[in-house]
Parts: structure tokens; sequence; C-alpha cells
């Protein structure tokens, strides 16, 4: 089944008279740039899940907040539908275009407006890159703890919208739990505050509800987000394993032991191989797994950590356990594991990034299911994992250019998702649901769960009209993908809830 | 395994709310009532949470605990307690029998709060029955999850308005090796500065509360840390009793007769001049105030330095929580009106639109 944009299941969008609009933008606004051309469109036709793609009627690039004001007044008078686009790294289709709809670039708010380190927050404007604040920060010995491995290109702004993770979310949290405050935009153009400079604020959390929402709810135009002072001491422990269920096992035992690592990361053997080759970090290419676990805090605390959990480790049955000897062999060590994704590119035309996730005590039994799946369907796959936290990045390798590739790797990755969400799990830890895996959801929610998300989406933006398609599939979208799984003669988990 | 009480009674509760719906009946969901004070007097025909109880699923390896809505929180402690586990934020219970229910509608937190994060920091799935009758589930157990809205972080601090929470799974945490509580004589507005500083260094503070003569200070971490913490800070020992007495409002400062006054504040405010007495929690981010003070008073001050005041003291004032502009009024209204359309939820308790 295709994810673009299908009227017949994701509902009929307005029809817009492209040429009446772009007038009547630029009478309101002659200062704000707007593309129109087939050419100029054509590199804002899809995120960083590139292998769909759709051409933006328009794109709209504004500088100033009163324009982004004045294209959400417009477009909602026009009724034309609206979707915001950060950095374009997202990996689920969020920022994906419609023919028929304006895609509205946030990138070029890009400043720092203010760093308070006596309160420890920085306000920064939504395009301002993950990076860019820990960057502004570091003088006053503070950092912005969620760091993507996107961090020197997605924004925050996508951060918000997407309730970005990192490799260091264990112990720090995601997103949404080191934000203070977010400013939108309604559909209409209205200006909502959404927590405040104090740790809460009145009402109902509408900063947590609107973490996450990709861009279905409000346009980001500012975030206040929670600094950290620097750990004085980081320390990273990289174990080799013979086999993946050892590894797994050896998490759960450093947990065990009252233990919070800053980070906790596995990878497996064909994931170490592709990592090694590209950045030489130093990786035994010879084990099946190896965990990198980091330890921050006080120095004396951190020492006295390493300790422990390297003797953990050794009675999990790790085959080696190196510690970083100094700060180059750290950095090294995670330059591995944060260029993993294009590490696994160079092996194949093609990849295609899953982002599921499980409780932890299911991880043998999920990879070994991931292991036959990737047998059946003849596509290699790779693993990278957020090992700490549950959350699987199962990298599936094909060949668009081969008849056939691309839909297989797609109908894989659907159904890792299910497996995912049958042990407890769920389709996405981070990366979001977009359009990518609209169809997934359908797994995981039933119909008056959906039905409530619905809602939801009526009481900030009842006509629809921003990022449409994204996120929530129509009830009619799942009934006909519902319907298709039985068609295939082979409905995946007949236990599971289904409409 | 965790007691003779556990009963899931979700059955009976969705019964009650399809009722009421039926007939159009306003609900007062209600746990052990240790939280009635909080928020409006609200009418209502009593929904009694607590026969829908006890623990679900607990995996201490996993850091994630599944509680019914009527479990008793000292329960929920007793078993993490057992586990070496913790729930960070430290929800007040303010009663023995306070529910987890209640302690998730309410979404209280403690003195580790600036440091640890809040109820909903720690929330990672609920189920809920709805306005719309139906019993459905959000989140989950896992730690990470962004399919769909986050409805369940939604729900704490909703005080019920939402609809019926009828179970949750939190994250836990280890608890730290090492704890020690300290307490520095000095007055409030060098201990603001002091704490400002603190901030931006990595120190394992974990509580901070000023009286008016005395810093209080709870030192948590590995044994290295601490050590070297309590060196460089000295101070006399304090007993770490403090904390949940500070926690349960049983410190002296709270019996006083005025009217008590909750002050949320962003980090960094000096120390604000209103009368009456202050007790600075959560590193100043929290100050407790009790005073005679008119309400409108007290929220202009705190106003003017970007915070909001909550009135503790039950039935004194008719909008106990921090009035809202009106446009994010009318945006509460729009999300009530669509999760709990016929308005059946603990109406008003919030706000009196809501
Ligand atoms: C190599 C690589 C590694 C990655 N690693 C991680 C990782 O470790 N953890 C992780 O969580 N993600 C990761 N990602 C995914 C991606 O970087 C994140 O989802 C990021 O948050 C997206 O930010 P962006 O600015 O690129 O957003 P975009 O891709 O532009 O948009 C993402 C979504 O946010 C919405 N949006 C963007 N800006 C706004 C705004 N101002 N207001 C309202 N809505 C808005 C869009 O509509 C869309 O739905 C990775 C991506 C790549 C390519």
């Amino acid at each position: 089944m295709n994810i673009l944009y299908d009227e017949r299941v994701d509902g009929a969008l307005p029809d817009v008279d492209k040429h009446a609009l772009l007038q009547a933008l630029r009478m309101q606004m002659p200062e704000l740039e707007i593309l129109h051309q087939q050419e100029e469109l054509k590199p804002y036709e899809c995120d960083g899940l590139s292998a769909y793609r759709t051409t933006p009627m328009l794109v709209v690039l504004p500088r100033e907040i009163a324009q982004v004001q004045g294209v959400l007044r417009l477009c909602h008078e026009h009724r034309v539908a609206v979707v915001a686009r950060g950095a374009g790294t997202g990996l689920s289709g969020g920022a994906l275009p419609l023919e028929k709809g304006v895609l509205l670039v946030m990138a070029r708010f890009n400043q720092i407006l203010h760093i308070d380190p006596a309160a420890r927050t920085a306000r920064v404007q939504p395009g301002v890159r993950n990076l860019a604040i820990s960057q502004a920060a570091a003088p006053f010995g503070l950092y912005y703890a969620p760091d993507p491995s996107s961090q020197i290109a997605c924004s925050i702004g996508g951060n918000v919208a997407e309730n970005a993770g990192g490799v260091h979310c264990l112990k720090y949290g995601l997103t949404v739990h080191n934000l203070l405050k977010v400013d939108i935009l309604t559909v209409e153009g209205e200006h909502l505050t959404l927590g405040s400079d104090a740790l809460d604020s009145p009402g109902l959390d509408l900063l947590a509800l609107f973490t996450g929402s990709e861009g279905m709810l409000g346009v980001i135009i500012e975030v206040t987000v929670k600094l950290l002072p620097k750990p004085q001491s980081a320390k990273v422990l990289l174990a080799a394993f013979d086999s993946v269920e050892k590894a797994g096992r050896a998490v759960g035992d450093i947990i065990a032991a009252g233990i919070i690592p800053g980070g906790l990361e596995m990878m497996d053997n064909l994931a170490i191989r592709a990592a090694e080759d590209f950045i030489h970090a130093g990786y035994p290419v010879e084990a099946e797994a190896i965990l990198l676990c980091e330890l921050d805090g006080v120095e004396a605390d951190v020492h006295d950590d390493c300790d422990r959990v390297r003797q953990v480790l050794e009675q999990a049955g790790a085959t080696e356990v190196r510690l970083a000897k100094d700060e180059a062999e750290r950095v090294r060590f995670w330059a591995g594991r944060k260029n993993a994704f294009p590490a696994v590119g160079r092996l194949s035309a093609d990849y295609y990034c899953m982002d599921g996730t499980i409780p932890r005590r299911e991880l043998p039994g999920v990879l070994k299911a991931i292991a036959d799946l990737s047998a059946e369907y003849g596509l290699r796959v790779a693993n990278v994992f957020h090992a700490g936290d549950g959350n699987m990045h199962p990298l599936i390798l094909f060949d668009a250019n081969q008849p056939g590739e691309l839909d297989r790797a797609e109908a894989l990755g659907g159904k890792i998702l299910e497996l995912c969400v049958k042990v407890g799990g769920s389709i996405t830890g981070e990366h979001g649901v977009g359009r990518e895996k609209i169809n997934q959801m359908c797994a995981q929610f039933n119909s008056d769960e959906l039905t409530l998300f619905h809602a939801i989406k009526a009481a900030f933006d009842p006509s629809g009209l921003l990022n449409p398609g994204k996120n929530i599939p129509t009830l009619h979208r799942c009934a006909e993908f519902g319907a298709m799984h039985v068609h295939a003669g082979q409905l995946p988990f007949p236990d599971l809830e289904r409409f | 395994m965790h007691g003779s009480a556990e009963m899931d009674d979700s059955t009976s509760l969705l019964e009650q709310v399809n009722q009421a719906l039926e007939s159009a009946t306003p609900l007062r969901i209600q746990g052990a009532n240790s939280k009635a004070f909080l928020g409006r007097v609200t009418a209502g025909e009593i929904l009694d949470t607590r026969s829908h109880r006890g623990i679900v699923t607990y995996d201490p390896t996993e850091l994630v605990i599944t509680v019914r809505c009527g479990t008793p929180l000292a329960e929920l402690k007793q078993v993490l307690d057992a586990a070496q586990q913790m729930l960070p934020c430290e929800p007040p219970a303010f009663a023995d029998d306070a529910t987890v229910g209640g302690m998730i509608a309410c979404g209280l937190s403690g003195p580790r709060r600036p440091w640890s994060g809040s109820v909903r920091d720690f929330v990672l799935g609920t189920r809920v029955i709805t306005g719309l009758g139906k019993h459905l589930r959000f989140g989950g157990e896992v730690m990470k999850n962004v399919a769909g809205y986050d409805l369940s972080r939604l729900m704490a601090g909703s005080y019920g308005t939402l609809g019926l929470i009828t179970e949750v799974s939190l994250k836990v945490l280890p608890k730290p090796r090492q704890a020690l509580s300290i307490s520095l004589e000095m007055n409030a507005e060098r201990a603001l500065l002091r704490l400002a500083e603190w901030g931006q260094q990595p120190l394992p503070i974990s509580a901070a509360c000023h009286d008016g003569l005395h810093l209080h200070l709870r030192l948590e971490g590995g044994e290295g840390s601490v050590a070297a913490a309590h060196d460089r800070l000295g101070g006399e020992r304090l007993d770490a009793a403090y904390w949940a007495d500070l926690n349960e409002q049983r410190l002296s400062f709270f019996d006083e007769d005025q009217p008590l006054w909750r002050l949320s504040l962003p980090g960094n405010t000096p120390r604000l001049s209103l009368p009456g007495r202050q007790l600075i929690d959560w590193a100043g981010a929290q100050r407790w105030l009790k005073s005679d003070a008119e309400a409108s008073f007290i929220r202009q001050v705190v106003e003017e330095v970007g915070g909001h005041v909550t009135c503790y003291s039950h039935g004194l004032s008719d909008s106990p929580f921090q009035p809202l502009p009106e446009a994010l009024m009318r945006y509460h209204r729009n999300l009530k009106q669509q999760l709990d359309p016929q308005g059946i939820f603990n109406p008003g308790r919030l706000y009196a639109e809501l």
C-alpha cells in the first residue's frame, strides 16, 4: 500500500487555485520568499525518508514570525493545507509535502534569543540546530541534553514536533523532559504560550500534548529549553559478546545493579562491521554484539561505577571489556555508533531505518524473529539499538532500483513493527509516525483510540489543514489496511484487536 | 503476589461511567479524598476508584511499574522499596490511604522535582475511561513511545477533568546509593544566590529548601560525590525525615492559621517581598506563602516575574488555580468538549468553565 497521500482513504483535500494563492501571498507579504517553480520546489519534495517524494504546490521561507502568522491566516482563509518543515531530517515522512499544500519552512529562524546561565535555560527560535544550543551554552559549562544522532542538522522545532530522543535518553530524558515553554501559532495564526519559565503552569499540560504532535496541532515559533551542567567526567566501556542474547541480558544486569548509565547502546555484527569500515572506531569486528556503556557524572562516582559495570559485564559473559583510554578514544567509540546509519548505508544502495520499541526482556526473541523475517524476505538487516531504553533501529538493506525491493523492504519493516506491538512495545520510539508508519498505527491502536486522537486534533484544528494525513490514520485507511492483510491470506497476529 | 486486596474492577467503573453518560449525571471522581482541598468545590455523584486496585506488572530491571488507580500510594512505595527503587518525583500523599490515581490526576511532586522531573515526566502510559464511554489505552510500558498524541502525560495534573484514569505505567529508578542531608545557616537572599551558582555545577543536590534561617540541602549520588560535596559545603547534619515533613506539609510553618499559597516561579527569581511568611523549596522554583494578602495582589506580584499561584486553602478562592489567558482557555474548553462532550468528569474542579 502506497504511503503517499491518497484522498480516497486519507480524506479529500480542498482544491486550491495556486495562482490566486501566490498572488494573495505576494500582495500581503511582499518580503516573503516564495518558491513556486518546478525546479525550485524539487529540493523540498522529501525529508530524511527519501524513498517518498511529493512536490509541494508552494514553498514559503519566512524570516519573521509575522510572516508565519500571515501565511497561516491566509491559508486558513483560502482553505489550503500547510505542512511545517524544520531541517527536513525526519525519518518518517512527517514533513512530506502535499501537492495541494504549502510547505512552511521554519529553518531560517535560527537565532538563539537568550541564554540564562543562572536559570539554566535557553530561549531559541525553532530553526536553531540541536547542537547549536549546546555550543552556545558551552561557555557557561552547560548543555542541552537530548542528542539525536542527527544533532548537527536537525532543528529544535523538529525535535519538539517529534519528541526526539538520542543516546542519552534513559538518564536525561526525551525532548519532552527538557522543555520549559513552547510558543506556537494555531492553524488560524493565533499565538499561544504553552508551559512557562516556571517548572509548571496552570491548566492542562498542553506542552506535553504538543510535544511529539508532528506539526498537526500548531506551528512552533519559539522554544525554551532547560540546560544542564556538563558532567564533570564521562567514561565509555565497550564490551564484546559472542551472542546478542548475552549482550541483551547484560543490559538488564547493569540496571539490576542499580546503575543508570548516561548512554547504553548495542550494535550487532553487521552494524559493527559497517561502522568499523567507515569510522575505524576500533570495534571488535568478530563480535556478534557490542555494548557501549557511558557513565557520566562526578569523577569519583564515575570511577566506582566503571568498576561495577565492568564486573557486571564480565559476569554476563563479555568476551572483552575495554575502557576508552582517553577522550579521543571515547569520542571515536561514539562516532562509530552515531554514524551507524550512514555506515550501514555504504553497504547497500538503500537502507530503511525502523524505530520500534520493546520491553527490554523481549530483546532476544525479537532479534531472533527479525533474523527469521530477514531470511524470509531475502533482505539483510543490521541492528542498532538504544539498549537502555528498548528502542531498536533495525536497518533494512535494499536496492530501490531492483524491481520489488522497496516494496519488500517496506513489508518487512511493517512486520517488524507489528512484532514490536505484539510484545507490548510501540511502532515508534523517536522518529514519529509521519506518513511512514501510518498503516501500523492501525495495529497499535483500535478504532476508539484513533477516534479520540481525531478528537484531540479537532480541538485545535477542526478543519484539518495542518499536516493532514500524518500521524493518525483515518478509520477508512485502517479498514482497508486490515482488509489487505486478510487478503494476503495471513493476518499476522490474529489475537490483536482489529476492526 | 502483591497482597490480597488486588482486584480488577474496571468493568464496574466503565458501567458507572456509562450510566452517568446515559443519565447525564456529573461524576466526582475520588480515591481517598486526600487532595479534595485542591481545586474548586464540585458537585456530582461520587465515583470511588478504590475498588480497582493492585500492581498489574512490575519488573525492576525494566524500570517500569503498572498500577491500578485505586492502589494506595503507600503500597506502591512499599513494593518499590523492596526492590531498592523509587518514584523519583516523590509525590506527596497528604493521607495514609492516598491513591495512585489521585497522585496522577493532581500531578504534585516533591522536593526532588527540579532535579528529577515531575509526576508527568514519569508517566509512560495510561488506561483511561473517556467521555465517550470507552476504556482505552495510551502510551505503554516502554521508555519511548511517540505513536499518536501523548494523552498519557496530558492526564497528569488534569484533576480528572478529561476522563477516569484507571491504570498507569510509571518509569521508576534505582534509589541513590548514598544520601545525606545538611543545613547551612544563611539568609534567603544569599541562599538563592548560592543555589543559582551551584545549579551550574555538577553537584549532587537533590533537594533544597530555605526556611528563613537555614538552607537545607539533600545530597544524593554515589559515595564519592556525596562525600566530596559534603566536604565542600560543610554544614550541620540534618535528619532526612525533614524532607518528608516538608513534602507532606507537616512542618510547623504549615500549621499557622493564615491561608496557604503555592508560588511556582522561574529559576533564579529573587526573594519576593509579600506580606506573610515564606518557605522556599525547589531551590527557589516553588515557594510556600502563608499570608492574608488578597489573591489578586499575590497573583499580580507573581505574574510580574513570570510565575503563577495556587491557593491551597480550600474554599477560600473561587479560582484556586491561576486564571488562564482568554485564548488558552478557549483551547482548554475545546479539548474538554472533545474528550468529555457531556461534561461529566469533575466538572468545574479545575476551572468553572471546564
Ligand atoms: C542520520 C539520522 C539520524 C537520526 N537520529 C535520530 C535520533 O537519534 N533520535 C531521534 O529522535 N531522531 C533521529 N533522527 C530523526 C530526525 O533527525 C528527528 O526526527 C528530528 O527531530 C527532526 O528534526 P527536523 O528539524 O529535521 O524536522 P523535519 O524533518 O523538518 O520535520 C519533522 C516533523 O516536525 C514537524 N515540524 C518541524 N518543524 C516544525 C515547527 N516549527 N512547528 C511545527 N512542526 C514542525 C514537521 O511537520 C514534521 O512532522 C535522525 C535522522 C537522521 C537523518
